[in-house]
């Protein structure tokens, strides 16, 4: 199923804050960071978009990305929405209340990237030890 | 009366067998380990082959894996040892009781293996403890861990 | 009445049945659990910063350590994640060959998590049947990769090596002993009553919670969601086999425990199949010497592994190395629901439930 007729739809409610385009593989929405929440509640809601498979982040020296890989289930398609984050406090609502899995999928982000996720129920580390200072990830760690 | 190398051969040809305490525990010991379930990764799945029907540890004596620290005696380390298992296989070791031995098995326990380079791996089990026998792999072969175990027997009966 | 408290205790990571290093604080009042909490990273081996520091060949070898059970199938994701962003060709052979070891490992973990699952519950003699009958598949991987369990088999555009005479008889052997296996395994653990008490009714998980919560694999379809990725969005020429997806409906430990069964054999008929439509030719495509895939391109690729729904999320800035690579672990996402499916249960429970979701701590903490 294409996702041609839910790209049109969501480019008139949200229009400039978000840009369409493709990697190949995935439709990617890119979305200013402070409308991420409101169009994946928009996906969840609306277009039946219930599984969040994968959630990244990556490190780019001067901003972070991340990346949500979402699919529909009952309708057997898939989209992918991208943020932006400034790199030097990088912040962005979470995503658990629409899709529980983003818990631990957040809580490795911030461990690993140092990526700030506000109104996360649960904001700790989660594969470094509770005490480990640094965020490994980012590309200007250095290991004590 | 002192007995010299030929007298306890012929006495041991006509069922006298003259020998030390120690020996005698060495050679319990030695034909008995008690290994302790403790892994985590690539390693302690050749160790559970190597328990298991075609290898069969049982042949050896080292069948009797304890769950509990305090009834083992071997520490197969296998598998690297990361930042937030250290206390706790520091504290695993100390919980055993004496004498005890370690096994590193696989790369990961002896250096780091091809982890070497990550931020949170220590460099080896030696880092830790005193590492008895080291017996390499990626993954060790369950032939080679029983030869490290073997190696092990040798070391504590006073025969390396 | 006595006045009791609630009592924290901690299963592992030091513990024979916690498959590697899982902890869990269970918070218990008697023997019921009040509550649960899973703490990870006992087994973090910083592999996806390790990623960036070697060329894309280089990283071969660590992705089978990633999950050790299914020794080619983590490899099987890698490796088409870097086709799909070099735009290579498979030759035909090559990708029958890849089928065949990828369901091979996916037997091999079935057949790992049903001994497993057995000795957790305290039946020894499962998990002896259960190796005994996957050395033979060992001794297969052995025969074509020269490595028992962490075989680095396939390269970018194919394979290493293309199959040994001797491989043919012996998966011949093997594919017709599966149904006597499985009867063996049968008669031992799924017509007896304590298995059965113990597994029914058990870590009851419904298949809303299972979507929202990320599950992915048997734990998902054990609920009753239809959805396996290789029907769904099949990879490689999986299109072009004819076998069945197992569902179960109730989503306790006893669905997911039996159909794992079932997906063993499904997979032997996918072998049968790729054996018999299998083409003479190439093993290895036209790859360049030097894996640069361009700059700015990213790609997401999945596989069904056989814990679930394992992903490759690569992002390239035209070197030999990769700027970032991150693996979507189906084990890390299906431990999620752990809490919560052992809440209000017994004890002796929650060790069922760590062994039925079959988690690998290796892919699990990377």
């Amino acid at each position: 199923m294409s996702n041609n007729d839910m790209l049109e739809k969501l480019s008139a409610d949200f229009r400039e804050a978000i840009t369409i385009e493709t990697d190949g593989n995935y439709d990617v929405i890119r979305v200013e960071s402070d409308k991420l929440h409101s169009l994946c509640s928009s996906l969840k809601n609306n277009w039946k978009f219930n599984y969040l498979a994968n959630l990244s982040a990556t490190d780019f020296k001067d901003r972070f990305e991340v990346i949500y890989h979402i699919h529909s289930i009952p309708d057997n398609r898939k989209i992918a929405v991208k943020t932006v984050l400034d790199r030097e406090k990088p912040s962005v609502m979470t995503v658990t209340d629409i899709w529980r899995t983003a818990d631990w999928q957040e809580r490795e982000a911030y461990d690993l990237m140092g990526i700030m996720f506000t109104g996360h129920p649960n904001l700790i580390r989660i594969l470094l030890p509770y005490d480990f200072e640094g965020h490994p990830l980012r590309k200007d760690f250095v290991p004590n | 009366m002192v007995l010299k190398k030929d007298d306890e051969e012929v006495l041991a040809k006509n069922n006298i067998i003259v020998t030390t305490l120690e020996k005698v525990f060495n050679w319990g010991r030695a034909h008995s380990f008690w290994p302790l379930s403790y892994g985590c990764n690539c390693c302690p799945m050749e160790m559970m082959a190597a328990g298991a029907a075609r290898f069969d540890i049982a042949r050896y004596g080292y069948e009797v894996f304890r769950a509990s620290p305090r009834q083992a005696d071997l520490l197969v380390v296998a598998g690297p040892i990361t930042l937030k298992m250290k206390p706790v296989v520091e504290r695993v070791y100390a919980q055993m009781p004496e004498p005890k031995w370690v096994l590193a098995m696989g790369n990961c326990a002896i250096s780091g293996g091809p982890f070497r380079d990550g931020y949170s791996i220590l460099p080896g089990a030696d880092a830790l403890f005193d590492v008895d026998v080291y017996v390499p792999g990626c993954p060790t072969r369950p032939e080679a861990l029983f030869h490290g175990m073997l190696e092990l027997k040798k070391k504590v009966q006073g025969k390396a | 009445m006595i006045q009791t408290d609630n009592m924290t205790i901690n299963v592992g990571p030091q513990h024979p049945s916690t498959h590697g290093g899982l902890h869990v604080e269970a918070v218990l009042n008697g023997e019921m659990i009040v509550d649960s909490k899973v703490h990870l990273g006992y087994v973090h081996r910083s592999v996806e910063k390790i990623a960036e520091s070697r060329t894309y060949t280089q990283f071969i070898p660590y992705t089978s350590r990633l999950d050790y059970l299914a020794t080619h199938l983590p490899t099987l994701g890698y490796c088409q994640a870097v086709e799909k962003m070099m735009g290579v060709e498979i030759p035909e052979r090559a990708e029958y060959i890849r089928v065949i070891m990828a369901e091979l490992s996916r037997i091999a973990a079935h057949m790992l998590f049903i001994g497993s699952t057995s000795i957790d519950l305290g039946a020894t003699t499962g998990l002896i049947y259960c190796f005994r009958d996957r050395e033979r598949i060992m001794d297969m991987f052995e025969m074509t990769s020269g490595q028992r369990l962490i075989a680095s088999y396939m390269r970018f555009g194919g394979i290493s090596d293309d199959l040994p005479e001797e491989f043919f008889p012996a998966i011949d052997s093997f594919l017709e002993d599966i149904p006597k296996m499985i009867k063996e395994y049968e008669d031992l653990l799924v017509g007896n009553e304590i298995m059965q008490y113990r597994l029914k009714g058990v870590g009851r998980l419904s298949a809303e919670d299972a979507i929202d919560y990320g599950i992915s694999g048997p734990n998902l379809r054990a609920t009753g969601v239809d959805y396996d990725i290789r029907k769904a969005e099949p990879y490689g020429i999986y299109d072009r086999f004819d076998f069945e997806v197992p569902i179960a409906t109730n989503g306790d430990c006893w669905d997911r425990f039996i159909l794992r069964f079932k997906e063993i054999v499904e997979s032997g008929k996918i072998i049968r199949q790729a054996l018999d439509q299998m083409p003479e030719g190439e093993i290895k495509g036209k790859v360049p010497r030097v894996i640069k895939p361009a700059d700015g391109l990213e790609v997401y690729h999945r596989i069904e592994s056989a814990k679930g729904e394992l992903g490759y999320h690569i992002v390239s800035d035209g070197s030999d190395k990769p700027y970032r690579l991150h693996i979507r672990a189906p084990s890390f996402v299906n431990l999620m629901v752990l809490s919560m499916i052992s809440k209000g249960g017994k004890f002796q429970d929650l060790i069922a439930n760590i062994a039925t979701l079959d988690p690998v701590l290796g892919e699990s903490d990377r």
